[in-house]
């Protein structure tokens, strides 16, 4: 295949952050008319490299040229002019006005200064009509679901050039058809369902064929060998490969990602149980919030790994806040090792062993200003109290123990923790909890939005700190994730407790989903 | 590491552009006063524009010291002003009825009464803030508007005037050459310090700022940790009433500590403590003052008109918090640094450079 000259080059690219090399001399480049993808775990570097080409992030080393020229954009709007147009996974877009302003906002065709309404409904329903979508462009942006919403968003973004005066191009010819040169689609299809998602698949192979060179990210891996030609994988900041889709396969490519053979991760799905759990250590009973939670019993012993299953919004998280006391509880008591425990305020749960990663790692987990440092140690400093702080000697060795332990990455424990990626961060909020040696961890989908290598790892540390005898609720979307490590599982509906399953061979994900769906136990 | 590469940490580190701004002001001053930096031993006391800037600037780097902290938490004070005058107005109103107003033991007491009163307000301010929920800057408002009323209550709306030698020292006095405010700035900043980076409270105070709700969840008890940083600004605009009424022997209760939050509220930014909360550096608020005090002391020797002292203020405060703002910068200085790569033709230029003043050179 003779390859043309691609149309955006990237060489070297280095972008730094406070205490974090995002980006370490990583070379990218894009031919026209090729869907490429941008694939890497959290934290790989894919956002920052989309950043820096569009002009969010400035470089700190490196050129990108784009058809030839050097270019260097210092916003958005630059990157847009010269021909790079994104699409983020959040539709940027006004929900009350038409589809046909919400194309043509900020670049109205006008004569005399006023807006001419006619022209343009009839150039933006003939964009529509030639990307072969069926959309009323008169019709308010909202009428349509998320999925075609985020189709005028991508037709808004080809659209620009269109417009665009003579000159204004910024360094293209004028009237040279379509303006937009790049297209970056940033998780475009991870609110989509399985038709949306072949609808924009379709649209996105016709920008291809007019020439159009799209970069698309997305954690599906099915989507990127369905839809693309090529590929760029990212790990850790740096390049690992550059690959035409058909030339590597689906293992290859997860071992490309994450640095490490694939039957690693296997390995987990066969890992036994530990049948080593012991006396009773928390017994809640009665335990309610009218509007939360109707009241629930529930008994975790020693060393046992409890599950929740049960649909969104079905009471998981409501039931774990009312353990730690993050809410307060109208009704029922709680007793850990024996004793009762009022429960009024986190402080209480934390004084008896309770720990909790909230599943808002953001809003209520970490402090994003802060180091990974301090994050890590805030927990056990607070039970101490302000007038102890802990020796300075001892915590760095603390810190560095978990760092290492649980391999945070960046491993230094001055960057800022805002800056880490999901993986990592949730590293952080478990190292927080895990330095005060609590009886009883309580996680809420700790491996949300994180990829697979992180994901693997801390159910992995799940499964040993079970088997050394701290007791864990484990709270996951992913029933085969919950049914893996779970002695126990809890399954609730409706904001209630509806069953309590002893994990063993003839509990299976269609057993939970039957016991969620008819809300008994069986 | 290269020069430049040195120049770069520099010109990041958190204190530098405080750091330049004060030395940038200082120097402005020469052309007017060509022994701007020189200090001068008369009596044995030490005389000069330097030392007179922090002399005044005094009773700023306490209040603005202990608005740093209630910055921190993501709260705001603005009822100092009001605590300077109540505490001036007590202290002299008590040292004003004894017989023997230079009598030590007299003087110690009424202090302690106006510290006390200082003290009450900030528990008053803390349990609005962290116990009844109220925005800090509706609590700290009461105090604010109200306390200007205690305090002339406490001075009939006189002003009292006393002439004690032992409480005259705090504001006015001199000890081992030089004023004896500098030590009592010195002993409450490095206190400060002390309290906050040599225990937990400081980070504790930057989480509760950073993240209310994270705080909560990991056991912090953030309603005490926030009345402690109110008591202790109280406390610190305290010790600055008790300054400003022994330097000029007198307790005017409308009028002293008159727009000071204001003043340090400025300092903390010029700082760098946002006023989000979250991150604090004292040693920057510390240099924000005497950036603050700088500037009034210029204001004078360079003669600008009384009448547009504010105005002048005004426009060197918008130059300096520009200068402080990354984005500001990175728009009128950031593609000079990189020359070599060029940005396409064009012909809409979408950042227009920002008028530049001149202290921004």
């Amino acid at each position: 295949m003779a390859e043309p000259r691609p149309v955006l080059q990237m060489t070297g690219v280095v972008k730094e952050f406070p205490g974090v090399r995002a980006l370490s001399g990583v070379d990218f480049r894009l031919f026209p008319g090729e869907i490429h993808a941008l694939i890497g775990e959290n934290g790989a570097g894919k956002s920052t490299l989309i950043k820096v080409l569009t002009g969010v992030h400035s470089l700190d080393g490196g050129t990108i040229t784009l058809d030839g020229e050097s270019v260097e954009f210092t916003s958005p709007l630059q990157a847009q002019q010269a021909g790079i147009s994104t699409v983020y996974q959040e539709v940027n877009l006004c929900p009350n006005l038409s589809v046909a302003e919400n194309i043509f906002i900020g670049r109205e065709p006008t004569r005399g200064g006023r807006i001419q309404w006619k022209r343009m409904r009839k150039e933006a329903a003939e964009l529509v009509d030639r990307l072969g979508l069926d959309i009323d462009v008169a019709a308010p942006l909202s009428s349509y679901p998320l999925a075609v919403q985020q189709l005028v968003a991508i037709v808004r973004s080809v659209g620009t050039g269109d417009r665009e005066t003579p000159g204004s191009g910024a360094g293209q010819a004028p009237g040279s058809g379509t303006a937009t040169k790049v297209l970056v689609l940033d998780e475009p299809t991870s609110s989509l369902d399985r038709d949306e998602v072949l609808e924009l698949f379709r649209l996105m192979r016709q920008l291809r064929d007019d020439g159009v060179a799209i970069l698309f990210v997305s954690h599906f891996l099915d989507q990127i060998y369905e839809i693309c030609d090529r590929m760029t994988v990212l790990r850790n900041g740096t390049l690992v490969g550059e690959h035409l889709v058909r030339d590597l396969d689906q293992v290859g490519l997860i071992e490309l990602m994450i640095g490490k053979a694939l039957d690693q991760l296997e390995e987990l799905h066969e890992h036994q149980l530990h049948s080593d759990v012991g006396e009773t250590l928390v017994k809640a009973e009665g335990l309610g919030r009218s509007g939360k939670i109707s009241p629930f019993d529930l008994e975790i012993k020693k060393g046992e790994v409890l599950g929740l299953a049960g649909l969104l919004g079905s009471g998981r998280t409501e039931l774990a806040r009312l353990l730690f006391g993050a809410d307060h509880p109208d009704t029922g008591k709680v007793t850990i090792g024996g004793k009762q425990v009022s429960m009024s305020a986190p402080n209480d749960a934390i004084g008896a062993g309770v720990a909790f990663c909230s599943e808002n790692r953001r809003t209520e987990g970490l402090v994003p200003d802060l180091t990974v440092r301090e994050n890590i140690i805030l927990a056990l400093q607070a039970a101490r109290g302000w007038t102890r702080p802990i020796p300075a000697s001892q915590r760095d060795e603390l810190v560095a123990k978990y760092i290492k332990a649980l391999d945070i990455r960046p491993a230094n424990p001055e960057a800022r923790v805002g800056q880490l990626s999901g993986g990592n961060q949730q590293k952080v909020l478990l190292a927080r909890w895990l330095i005060t040696s609590p009886q009883l961890l309580i996680l809420d989908e700790p491996t949300r939005g994180i990829d697979i290598g992180a994901k693997t790892e801390i159910q992995r540390l799940v499964v040993s700190l079970s088997e050394d005898g701290m007791s864990v609720l484990y709270i996951a979307a992913e029933l085969e994730e919950v049914l893996r490590l779970s002695h126990t599982i809890g399954v609730l509906r409706d904001r209630k407790l509806v069953a309590r399953l002893a994990n063993g061979p003839e509990i299976t994900t269609s057993r939970i989903l039957e016991t969620i769906a008819s809300g008994e136990h069986q | 590491m290269t020069t430049t590469s040195r120049l770069r940490a520099l010109t990041r580190h958190h204190l530098f552009w405080p750091v330049a701004v004060l030395i940038g002001l200082l120097l402005v001053n020469v052309p007017f006063t060509p022994d701007f930096f020189s200090v001068k031993m008369t009596d044995g006391h030490l005389y000069g524009s330097l030392v007179s800037i922090v002399l005044f600037g005094s009773p700023l780097i306490l209040v603005a010291v202990g608005m740093t902290l209630v910055i921190a938490t993501g709260g705001i004070d603005l009822s100092v002003g009001a605590v300077v005058a109540i505490t001036g107005a007590l202290t002299c109103s008590y040292i004003s009825d004894q017989a023997d107003q230079s009598a030590l033991s007299a003087v110690f007491l009424a202090m302690g009464i106006g510290l006390v009163a200082a003290v009450v307000c900030g528990l008053w301010n803390g349990f609005l803030v962290a116990r009844m929920g109220i925005q800090p800057i509706i609590a700290t408002l009461i105090i604010m508007v109200a306390g200007r009323g205690v305090a002339q209550l406490i001075t009939d709306g006189q002003i009292i005037t006393i002439n004690s030698e032992p409480y005259k020292l705090i504001g006015g006095g001199y000890w081992l050459t030089l004023p004896f405010s500098i030590f009592v700035v010195a002993v409450v900043v490095a206190a400060t310090m002390l309290l906050t980076r040599r225990t937990a409270l400081g980070l504790l105070v930057e989480s509760v700022g950073g993240n209310a709700e994270a705080s909560r969840l990991v056991g912090i008890r953030s309603a005490r940790i926030k009345i402690m940083v109110y008591v202790f600004c109280a406390l610190c605009a305290g010790i600055a009433g008790l300054m400003i009424s022994s330097n000029t022997s007198a307790a005017d209760g409308n009028n002293a500590g008159l727009w000071i939050e204001l003043d340090a509220i400025l300092a903390v930014v010029i700082g760098g403590t946002a006023l989000t909360g979250g991150r604090f550096s004292i040693g920057g608020t510390v240099l924000g003052a005497l950036v603050i005090q700088t500037l009034t002391t210029t204001i004078y020797t360079i003669g600008v008109p009384t009448q547009t002292n504010l105005v002048f203020k005004a426009a060197v405060v918008i130059a300096v918090c520009l200068l402080q703002s990354p984005k500001f910068r990175e728009k009128v200085f950031g593609r000079k640094t990189r020359r070599k790569v060029t940005v396409p033709a064009q012909p809409v230029a979408p950042v227009e450079p920002a008028p530049k003043t001149e202290v921004s050179r």
